[in-house]
Formats: C-alpha cells, sequence, structure tokens
C-alpha cells in the first residue's frame, strides 16, 4: 500500500494531453455544481466529494500549474502527492465514466473523457486499485483479465458445443464475421456465449472464434495502462485481419464496445479495417431485415441500458428494435435511453473490490427503478453491468431476476418452420 | 485629470484593449492547440459537424426535464442574472451612447426605471447565487477563489452603477468614475477568468455534440 506516488509523472502525462477538447473543458468548468445531480455516487451517498466537476480538480490544477495564463501570475501551485493520493478513489472507485453528467452541463463538459485520461495520469504515478491493475495485467500476460487464456476458451467453447449442441466455430481460417467473447461471460454466464452462437447460426452466418483474438474487455484502457490497452486492441485486429473478418461483433459489455468502437482505432492510430458492431446492433439489423423471429415473450420486463452502449455508444435503439419484435410486455424504466442511471460497476469499478460497498447503494436505484415500473425482471445486455447488479442483488437480498437480452432472444427464436429451439 | 476623466479615458480604453486581444488570443491558443485525429468511422447517419454542433449547443441551455425539480434554483438564477446582465449593458441608454462612441451604432434604450428595477433583480439573483455558493454543500467543496473573483467583478459594475444612478454616497461624478472603473476591472480581467465561459460556452458545448453525434448519441 505504502508504493511511493510519482505527482511529476502524473503531471507530465496530464501535460501530454492537452487537447483542445480536454483543455477547453477544464477551462470552462463554471463550478455550477449542476453534475452532482447527475452522478448515481452523489445521488445515493449525498457527499459533495462525489461531484463530477470536484473530480477532475487535480487535472485542472496540473493544466493551471504549467499551462494556464494564471501560472504566469504565480497564482498556481503544484500537484501533490497527497493530492493525487485523495483523489485515486474519485477517479477509479467512484467515477464509472458513464457520461451522464454530460447530460445535465450547462457548458456541455465531457467528464467521462477527462477521468478517462486522468486514470492515465495516475497510473503513470503509480496509483490505482490494485485489482484493478491486476486485471490489466493479467490480460496482457494470460489474454484476459479473468484467466481466460487461449486453451481455456478452447476448451470452454468444445464443452459448451457439446453440452448445448450449438456449433461454435474456432479458428476458422477465413470468415465474414470475428465474434469475440467478455470473459465475465465466458467463466461467469456461459449460456451467453452459447446464446450468441444459436443466433449466429440461426442467421446462417459465417462466423468464427479466435483463440489469437478473443477478450473483447480491455482493462488496459480502463487501468489507465496505455500499453495494454493497444495490445488488447492489436490482437483483435490482428486476428481479424487473419480470417479476413469484414465485421467485429462485440459480446454483450459496453465497456468492450466502447474502447473498440470509438478508441480502437484511436488507439491503434490508424482506421479499423472492419466494422464494429455489438451484438445488440448485429442482433437488431437481423430482426429489422426478418432474418431472425422469435416467439412472444409475454412475462412483463423493464431494460437497463448499458451506459457504453446507449449513452456513449449510440446503440440505444438497437435493444428496443430487438425487443419490439418479440416482447409483449416491454415497459421502459424512467429515467431511460441515454438518461439511465448507471448499474454503478462500469469503467472498470466491478473489478474493485473495496468500492463494493459504494456500488450496492448505486443498485438501489436501479431496484426502485425496475420495481417502479411494476416489474422484477431487468433485462441488459452488458455482462459487466449483469455480474455488478448480481452481486448487489444478493447484498441487498433482492428478489427480483436479471436477463440477458441475448439468452432472451436466443430461447425465443423460431428456427426454421418450427417454433422454439428445444435446448433448456 | 479628475476620476471620471481617468475613468472613461485611458482606464476604459486600457481595459478595452485588454478584453478584446485577451479574449482573441485565449480563442486562439485554444483553438490551435493540437486537436488529435479521430480514426473512428461516425454512426450512419450522423448528422453534419454543424448541425449537430448547433443542436448540442440549444439542448444545453435547458437540462432534461429528469433533473427539472434539482437544477430549479441554479437555472432560474443563472437565466435571471444572464438576462439581467444583458438588459442592463445593451438597454441603458447611457450604455449604448457609450456603444455608439466605440462602434458607431446604436438603438433606442429602455426607459430608466425599467433598469433600475431590472439592476434590482439582478443584484438579487447575483446575491442569492452568492449566498447558495457559499452554503450549499457542492458549491462549498468545488467553489475556489476564481469562482468568487467572477462574482465579485460582476457585481460591483451592478452596485456602483445602481449607486451612480440613485445618487448614493459619493458625488454622482465620482460615482460615475468608481463604476466605470469597475467595469474596466471586469473587462481586464474577463479573458484571464471564469467569465471566458461566455466565449468558451460555444466552444465545448458544439465539441461535446459533436462528440455524441458522430456516435449517434443525443448528449
Ligand atoms: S455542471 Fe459542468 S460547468 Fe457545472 S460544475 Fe459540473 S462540469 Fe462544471
Ligand atoms: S461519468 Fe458518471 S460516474 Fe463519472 S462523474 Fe459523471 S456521472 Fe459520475
Amino acid at each position: 500500500m505504502n508504493k511511493p506516488i510519482d505527482a511529476a509523472a502524473a503531471s507530465k502525462v496530464i501535460l501530454s494531453q492537452t487537447e483542445q477538447h480536454l483543455v477547453g473543458y477544464m477551462e470552462a468548468c463554471l463550478h455550477c455544481g449542476m453534475c452532482a445531480e447527475a452522478c448515481h455516487f452523489y445521488e445515493v451517498t449525498g457527499d459533495p466529494k462525489y461531484t463530477p466537476a470536484y473530480k477532475l480538480f487535480p487535472m485542472a490544477r496540473a493544466y493551471k500549474r504549467e499551462r494556464s495564463p494564471l501560472s504566469w501570475f504565480g497564482l498556481t501551485r503544484k500537484v501533490t502527492e497527497e493530492e493525487l493520493k485523495e483523489w485515486e478513489e474519485l477517479i477509479f472507485d467512484s467515477c464509472t465514466m458513464c457520461g451522464r453528467c454530460t447530460t445535465i452541463c450547462p457548458m456541455g463538459i465531457d467528464i467521462a473523457s477527462i477521468v478517462g485520461q486522468a486514470r492515465k495520469a495516475f497510473a503513470a504515478a503509480g496509483l490505482g486499485p490494485e485489482d484493478l491493475q491486476a486485471a490489466a495485467e493479467n490480460s496482457r500476460d494470460h489474454g484476459s483479465p479473468l484467466g481466460l487464456s487461449p486453451e481455456k476458451l478452447m476448451d470452454r467453447v468444445e464443452w459448451l458445443e457439446d453440452d448445448f449442441e450449438t456449433e461454435m466455430p474456432m479458428d476458422k481460417a477465413k470468415a465474414d464475421i470475428l465474434l469475440t467473447v467478455s470473459s465475465i461471460e465466458a467463466m461467469k454466464y456461459p449460456d451467453s456465449i452459447v446464446a450468441m452462437a444459436k443466433i449466429m447460426n440461426t442467421a446462417g452466418a459465417d462466423w468464427t472464434f479466435s483463440s489469437k483474438g478473443y477478450e473483447s474487455t480491455n482493462f488496459g484502457y480502463l487501468a489507465g495502462r496505455p500499453d495494454i490497452a493497444k495490445l488488447m486492441v492489436t490482437r483483435i485486429v490482428e486476428a481479424a485481419e487473419a480470417v479476413g473478418a469484414k465485421t467485429v461483433v462485440i459480446p454483450e459489455c459496453g465497456h468492450a464496445y466502447g474502447v473498440m468502437r470509438w478508441s480502437g482505432a484511436n488507439i491503434l492510430g490508424r482506421p479499423l479495417p472492419f466494422e464494429v458492431l455489438h451484438i445488440t446492433e448485429y442482433i437488431a439489423k437481423l430482426v429489422r431485415d426478418g432474418t431472425l423471429k422469435m416467439k412472444p415473450f409475454t412475462d412483463a420486463i423493464t431494460y437497463h441500458d448499458p451506459c457504453q452502449v446507449s449513452r456513449r455508444g449510440g446503440a440505444t435503439q438497437d435493444a428496443r428494435d430487438i425487443l419490439a419484435g418479440f416482447a409483449t410486455d416491454f415497459r421502459e424504466m424512467d429515467p431511460t435511453g441515454e438518461l439511465n442511471w448507471c448499474c454503478g460497476g462500469g469503467g472498470g469499478v466491478q473489478a474493485m473490490a473495496r468500492a463494493a460497498d459504494l456500488r450496492h447503494k448505486v443498485f438501489q436505484l436501479k431496484i426502485d427503478q425496475t420495481e417502479a415500473t411494476g416489474t422484477k425482471k431487468l433485462v441488459s445486455a452488458c455482462a459487466n453491468c449483469r455480474m455488478t447488479m448480481d452481486e448487489s442483488k444478493d447484498a441487498l437480498h433482492w428478489d427480483g431476476e436479471l436477463i440477458s437480452l441475448i439468452e432472451l432472444v436466443a430461447d425465443a427464436l423460431v428456427v426454421g418452420d418450427e417454433d422454439g429451439d428445444g435446448d433448456e | 485629470m479628475t476620476l471620471l476623466e481617468f475613468a472613461r479615458g485611458p482606464a476604459i480604453n486600457a481595459a478595452l484593449v485588454i478584453f478584446v486581444f485577451g479574449v482573441i488570443w485565449r480563442l486562439f491558443w485554444l483553438l490551435f492547440l493540437p486537436r488529435a485525429a479521430d480514426h473512428s468511422v461516425a454512426k450512419l447517419g450522423a448528422g453534419a459537424a454543424v448541425s449537430s454542433a448547433a443542436g448540442g449547443f440549444v439542448r444545453h441551455m435547458w437540462p432534461p426535464r429528469e433533473y427539472a425539480a434539482r437544477t430549479r434554483f441554479s437555472l432560474i438564477v443563472g437565466y435571471v442574472l444572464h438576462f439581467g446582465l444583458a438588459i442592463i449593458v445593451f438597454g441603458f441608454a447611457q450604455h449604448i451612447l457609450f456603444i455608439r462612441d466605440i462602434f458607431g451604432i446604436g438603438w433606442p434604450g429602455l426607459p430608466t426605471g425599467v433598469i433600475t428595477v431590472v439592476s434590482v433583480i439582478t443584484l438579487a439573483a447575483l446575491i442569492a447565487a452568492l449566498v447558495r455558493r457559499m452554503t450549499n454543500p457542492v458549491l462549498k467543496m468545488i467553489s475556489t477563489f476564481a469562482d468568487y473573483w467572477a462574482w465579485f467583478v460582476v457585481t460591483l459594475p451592478v452596485v456602483t452603477g445602481l449607486m451612480a444612478v440613485s445618487h448614493l454616497l459619493l458625488r454622482y461624478e465620482d460615482m460615475l468614475g468608481v463604476h466605470i472603473l469597475s467595469v474596466a476591472l471586469m473587462l481586464a480581467t474577463f479573458p484571464f477568468s471564469k467569465l471566458m465561459h461566455a466565449f468558451l460556452v460555444f466552444v465545448t458545448r458544439s465539441q461535446t455534440s459533436f462528440f455524441y453525434s458522430r456516435r449517434g448519441s443525443h448528449v
């Protein structure tokens, strides 16, 4: 716990990121405090330290110290080790990079982007929760944060193929689609992997998994480790190039989608040679063009928008298009879509053991939102949200049900002329 | 040279020069900072840069209805003081004369009584904002010297202006001199203070809206 903290290194990283948009944001904050009202961590604790604008203080200070005109008048001061240590919790444990605060900010400041950059500075200073750093390093050294090595993936896929009698091509020489996984699914929710395979097969897609590039989560990005972030992106890009994939499909994971879809090319420094689709975008296409048909699902359900898929991902409508096709009693929660509350575990917060209590408090928001719709069945399209909510559900003894959207789709698939899938 | 002559002459002229060049320099400096190329492919159907930036600018003028109850105070106070200041600056006959002197254009002013009422309301909003900043736990935590300074340099001209027209404390000419000096202080520190938000708001709102609209999101 007593690692040396290198404040100079943190400042250096901050100053190397003086891109126009970040500087503009830091210059423009009015300190009006409205963003607190949008952040789930402030909402559930009422603690002013969770005000989004406050989280950025060390960044703004380091920048002002060196670059702003005020520095000429000697009105600024250095960022200290103590401050960085104090702010570690605010930059990591209590920001899921969900982007909700931007929806309320009168200046339109995108706090989540700055927190993403701040994490790099903190990591350079030797800060950041150890379990998050370990998840990043495991990804680098073993292929995935949860120990899903290529061999384990192959074993698992083989086992799932046999158990569920569903074809799951691995390392095909050529394929149109490279399907990736999140190790959370592989280790905790393998049914999701089967569901994706079933959907792909029913659609008649030419797809494959690759043992060279399979892990879609990017803990390098979340931990502020750009080298690991790049390695994770590169693995998938190389695997996709090797099979000649035109499309890379990201499974139910919000951050995996956000990083690959919106930052992947920038991390790599060149455009991606394929299209990136979240699994809900992919399925929605198939539903819209009539390729997939589902039996009606009549239970009352509501939907939790993963922040990186909806608000920060732009794929809000896709889940709705899928549900409209077969969920006959779908109820929107309030607020929903681009304004939805985060599950509390995004941005790698799920991987931080010490943040568990705070996360559980956030889940109470979700419980209240769900129950207000008159149902206890909560559907989502992110394995990270699901694991976060699963843990919080147990901690809070909630008797509601968490359901994966793709599993719901796979169970309701109409194959050929027949109803049903017969795979229970 | 009387106080009024000094204020009307060298003080306000110097302040105006600092204001104009300061604002231009700050904006150019910001806009010419490196901008990382975005290699990601925009979502199909994402609006053009200009229209998405404009749409976002308008959207951020008022928070979504979900936040209505929580933001009511800030919004009302914020809008009252911004509109109030605009009415005082551009609606008071003496200010219009001053503007005409510099830019050669003018327009009819509002009756002095109206301006006085607006000034009092604006001052009340400024005081409400200050009290809130000093008492609300969130605002207390995030407020810095720069926030109080911005408040001070905006409030001073409102107070001194009201005092001048009401012939309070000093002779009218002297109070007017103090008023103009307070405006000079505001103008000269504007580019280096939080008041720059008046220009930066165009930059930040539009870049955020562009960022999100490329993604197909409406933040
Ligand atoms: S809402 Fe925006 S301007 Fe206001 S304090 Fe938060 S980040 Fe700053
Ligand atoms: S991005 Fe989300 S978690 Fe982070 S400060 Fe904003 S609202 Fe809070």
